[in-house]
């Protein structure tokens, strides 16, 4: 008998071996092609979409489910290596400098106390402290949250001695390989055969984040000068750009640039309306009467001395009614500063009402509001007594609108980017993915295998909690169109994913 | 001998799934080398499964069988849409049966039958792309029957008896395509029952007109395997009220037909030394409609699964010759027809038509004790095919791909007559 068993044993082992193949085998490559691409070692260079951040924050699952290490996977098919991501430390997301925490976690759904649910950051302290450098070995995505064009190529982005004073990367310190590295220079020493080159958003994006608080550097060629809510020089986003793209084509296969999508298509300024605010009867009538001299008297008599346009007295007129829809009250710069005059006769108003009215309009279908106004129209000033609402009788600052102003500046600098990104792909003859327009398919509504994906805040599936950056449906849904352009440009048959595979925002009361 | 047995049946998981469905045909290394056909076949206690009228035709007074098959299965998907592929673990498992019959005068036996004929096991890689319909699953049913057979005139015998079933469930899956916790681990819900146990019965009929010509019928009445109050356990689901359910264990209910299912063959000896059989097989699928798994008291959504199993039969032809006094050697084959119909292909059990290729031998140690060997190779051609029937917030995501199975199943029983 134990002789028997003995074959048994044998036998196990001779069937356990049997597994049925398929007569064209999807893990031996069979029905896909590289083409002209070589995709063993593909590195992609970018900002934080191309580390896979978001929720406002890098994070281990964000990370693997970076649009990049996403693509990295699909390209197993034909050829590819593994995609080694400078991996934070928790999925907690947030940063320590020596202990000390300078990013803060991630943002969750989180549900109150009311049932209402709402974005909050994840409890827990983080465990990534940017002092542990992981540089060495292998490293495949250069993506570089916060990283602006000339950010790239410049030397100490990743020294830590910079970060305090904001003029080093802190998420660049973990995996810079030198103090006076450069990212590209980095990205390059990993003798990549394939690209991905995603930069240019953080050129206009801080500006319009902030409410355009920051400077339009058109002109200034000096990008050591810029502050962190600048626009780009447009000449200076060329000459970065076409230095980073002759670097990384010349010395690959090929590779795969993404242009730079409209912000105005982006939750973080289409989910607060300008008119979001409910008044009833009695605070209308207070409020009315509080404007209807400035509206009657006073705009119309600055106009007749020709200070203002009538244009602009049309713009200032301050009127609100009683329901939902009234547009808040602004601070706009590029009003007419009236403050001085209006201390002057026949005003003779006192500074602090005077420094109110001076550059004060109404809100209108134009501006758009960030997303962090939305806890903040409708408080109460600190201090300030009852009366004191924020968006209404005390006006929002510059930092929580966009005006048709500055939305205008960065769109002109976006489609010279954009026009400059085009042409550098074509003369390089690398694959161009057109990301501005995907994000507008989105926001009118795409037709993934998971039913329909919008921009909507939170419920829409595309972006995550902070309303720029992307879920990792959405990263998904990136990846397949460059996967898309790249078999198109290399004769090659990369397949796609399922955008339903990948999550969307994460619901969590942690 | 009997005590390896015992250790093997401890030892050992009892159940498996090489066949449509979640039937396990290898109830008798005899019936198993000749294509599992045994309805009209009387050479062993065997026979108490496939068509317990004949035990009382049995020569011997007391007839035992008993043996062990070793199961290895394996299907294998690919997209190549997507570029996912993925394959079952090839667990051996290892259905038996233990058949004792006893003749107490020339017109009345009565026997014991132990056997395993429904079990299911087919584990993925874990958080594989098809996770969402199953990782894991385990189905065990142990049929224990007690038999009478009846000689009514030398051209007819009745047997039959009732059937007690104890059974159980393991069944894990991920609760969608996408939602994870906290930490990216995808949310995960297991079921556990055991000890669900119910009532069938079996009857047939053996018809001899002549010596060489037997027909054989035999039929097994469906019984519902109901589980009530086991235990589900969800894991990894994010601490969020949006998300209906909690990390923890609750109760749950579902039910399994374990369908009725008939056959119907004739056997011939052409000669002392070589005889030949044709049966076909009905089992009654039609039962299996849908697995509804409900979480009672918990505000969980019930999870319904629709199946829509169609009845299918099995065509079986198989042959012995008696080689010498000590070696009889036999080879069948089979066509097994899937009872699952395109667009319900789910990989739980992942099987469409397949073709049987059986071979075995028995060698008689002495006049009373034979060691019966049986070979099985189960083949699948490569199939396109979907589970069309999941839903994400109101819209059907079909899972497709590319299936390929295979099955190896060696087996080794003995014979014992006195």
């Amino acid at each position: 008998m134990k002789k028997y068993i003995k074959y048994l044993a044998l036998a196990s082992l001779v069937f356990t071996s049997c597994d049925p193949e398929f007569n064209d085998s999807v893990e031996d490559g069979d029905f896909y092609t590289a083409g002209e691409a070589d995709f063993s070692n593909f590195v992609s260079v970018g900002n934080s979409l191309t580390a896979g951040f978001a929720d406002n924050a890098l994070y281990i699952e964000g990370q693997k489910n970076s649009f990049p290490n996403i693509m990295a996977q699909q390209f197993k098919r034909v050829g590819g290596g593994d995609f080694v991501q400078p991996l934070m430390n928790d999925n907690l997301g947030g940063l320590l400098l020596n202990g000390n925490q300078i990013a803060d976690t991630r943002l969750v759904l989180g549900v109150n106390a009311e049932g209402n649910p709402g974005p909050r950051n994840i409890s827990g302290t983080p465990t990534t402290d940017i002092t542990n450098s992981i540089h060495g070995g292998q490293m495949n995505n250069f993506g570089v949250p916060g990283a602006k064009s000339f950010h790239l190529v410049a030397p100490g982005y990743g020294n830590v001695a910079g970060v305090p004073v904001g003029a080093a990367n802190p998420y660049f310190v973990r995996f810079a390989s030198a103090e006076e590295a450069t990212v590209i220079g980095d990205a390059m020493a990993q003798n990549p055969s394939f690209f991905s080159l995603w930069i240019g958003n953080n050129d206009i994006l801080g500006y319009a984040t902030s409410g355009g608080v920051g400077v339009n550097q058109q002109g200034n060629l000096d990008p050591t000068t810029y502050g962190g809510n600048d626009i780009t020089d447009i000449n200076v986003f060329g000459s970065v750009y076409s230095d980073l793209i002759e670097t990384l084509a010349s010395n690959t296969s090929g590779g795969v640039v993404y242009n730079i999508p409209d912000v105005t298509n982006i939750p973080f300024f289409t989910t607060v309306p300008a008119n979001p605010l409910p008044l009833d009867e009695t605070t209308v009538t207070i409020l009315n009467a509080t404007f209807q001299a400035y509206n009657e008297q006073v705009l119309p008599g600055l106009q007749q001395q020709g200070v203002l346009t009538e244009e602009e007295v049309a713009l200032r007129q301050i009127n609100f009614q009683a329901g939902p829809g009234n547009f808040v009250t602004i601070v706009d710069e590029d009003l007419t500063d009236l403050t001085q005059i209006l201390q002057g006769a026949p005003f003779n108003l006192s500074p602090e009402q005077a420094q109110t009215l001076g550059q004060l309009r109404q809100a209108n279908e134009t501006d758009l509001i960030v997303l962090p106004a939305a806890n903040f129209i409708g408080s109460q000033v600190e201090g300030g007594g009852v009366s004191a609402i924020n968006g209404v009788s005390v006006p929002l600052g510059d930092q929580w609108v966009l005006t048709a102003t500055e939305q205008a500046e960065i769109n002109q600098a976006r489609v010279a980017y954009n026009g400059i990104i085009q042409a550098l792909a074509n003369q390089h003859n690398v694959a161009f993915v057109d990301v501005d327009m995907l994000l507008q398919e989105v926001a009118e509504g795409l037709p993934t295998d998971s039913g329909v994906l919008t921009s909507e805040f939170a419920a829409g599936g595309a972006f995550s909690l902070d309303g720029v950056h992307l879920t990792p449906r959405g990263y998904s849904v990136i990846a397949n169109r460059a996967i898309d352009a790249i078999n198109e440009k290399y004769g090659s048959s990369v397949p796609r994913v399922n955008p339903g595979d990948f999550r969307t925002i994460q619901p969590s009361n942690n | 001998m009997k005590k390896l047995l015992l250790s093997m049946g401890l030892l050992l998981s009892f159940y498996s799934v090489y066949a449509g469905g979640y039937r396990v045909a290898t109830q008798g290394q005899r019936a198993l080398a000749m294509g599992h056909s045994g309805v009209a076949v009387v050479n062993s206690a065997e026979t108490a499964f496939f068509n317990p009228a004949g035990l009382i035709l049995l020569e011997d007074r007391l007839n035992v069988s008993a043996g062990v098959t070793g199961v290895f299965n394996s299907t294998s998907w690919q997209n190549s849409s997507t570029g996912q592929f993925s394959s079952t673990e090839r667990n051996v498992s290892t259905p038996f049966y233990l058949y004792a019959s006893y003749k107490i005068n020339e017109w009345l036996a009565a026997g014991l039958s132990v056997y395993t004929p429904y079990g299911s096991r087919v584990e993925w890689e874990k958080d594989w792309p098809g996770s969402h319909l199953v990782n894991e699953i385990e189905l065990a049913a142990i049929f224990i029957q007690p038999l009478v057979s009846v000689k009514v005139n030398d051209y007819l015998s009745v047997g039959g008896g009732p059937i007690f079933v104890t059974g159980s469930v393991d069944f894990n899956r991920n609760i969608t395509r996408s939602l994870v916790d906290e930490d990216g681990n995808r949310a995960n819900v297991g079921i556990s029952d055991s000890g669900i146990t119910n009532w069938g019965w079996g009857a047939s009929v053996m018809f001899t007109p002549t010596e060489e010509l037997k027909v054989g019928f035999n039929y097994r009445s469906e019984i519902m395997m109901d589980a009530r109050g086991g235990e589900a356990t969800f894991s990894n689901v994010p601490n969020s009220p949006a998300v209906p359910a909690q990390n923890g264990v609750v109760p749950f209910n579902a039910s399994l037909p374990l369908p009725a299912e008939w056959s119907l063959g004739v056997s011939y000896e052409f000669s002392e030394k070589f005889m030949a059989t044709v049966q076909v097989d009905r089992t009654l699928w039609d039962v299996y409609e849908s697995l509804d798994i409900s979480f009672p008291g918990t505000g969980i959504p019930d999870a319904v699964n629709p199946r829509n199993y169609k009845n299918s039969s099995i065509y079986r032809v198989g042959a012995q010759y008696k080689a010498s006094e000590q070696w009889t050697i036999r080879a069948g084959y089979y066509f097994d027809e899937s009872p699952v119909q395109s667009g319900f292909f789910a990989p739980e059990t992942p099987r469409n038509d397949g073709h049987g290729f059986t071979g075995g031998f028995s060698f008689e140690l002495n006049d009373k004790l034979a060691l019966d060997f049986a070979f099985l190779y189960l083949r699948f051609s490569e199939v396109d095919e979907s589970y069309d029937f999941y839903m994400e917030d109101g819209v059907q995501v079909p899972f497709e791909g590319t299936f390929k199975s295979n099955a190896f199943l060696p087996g080794i029983g003995i014979t014992y007559k006195l």
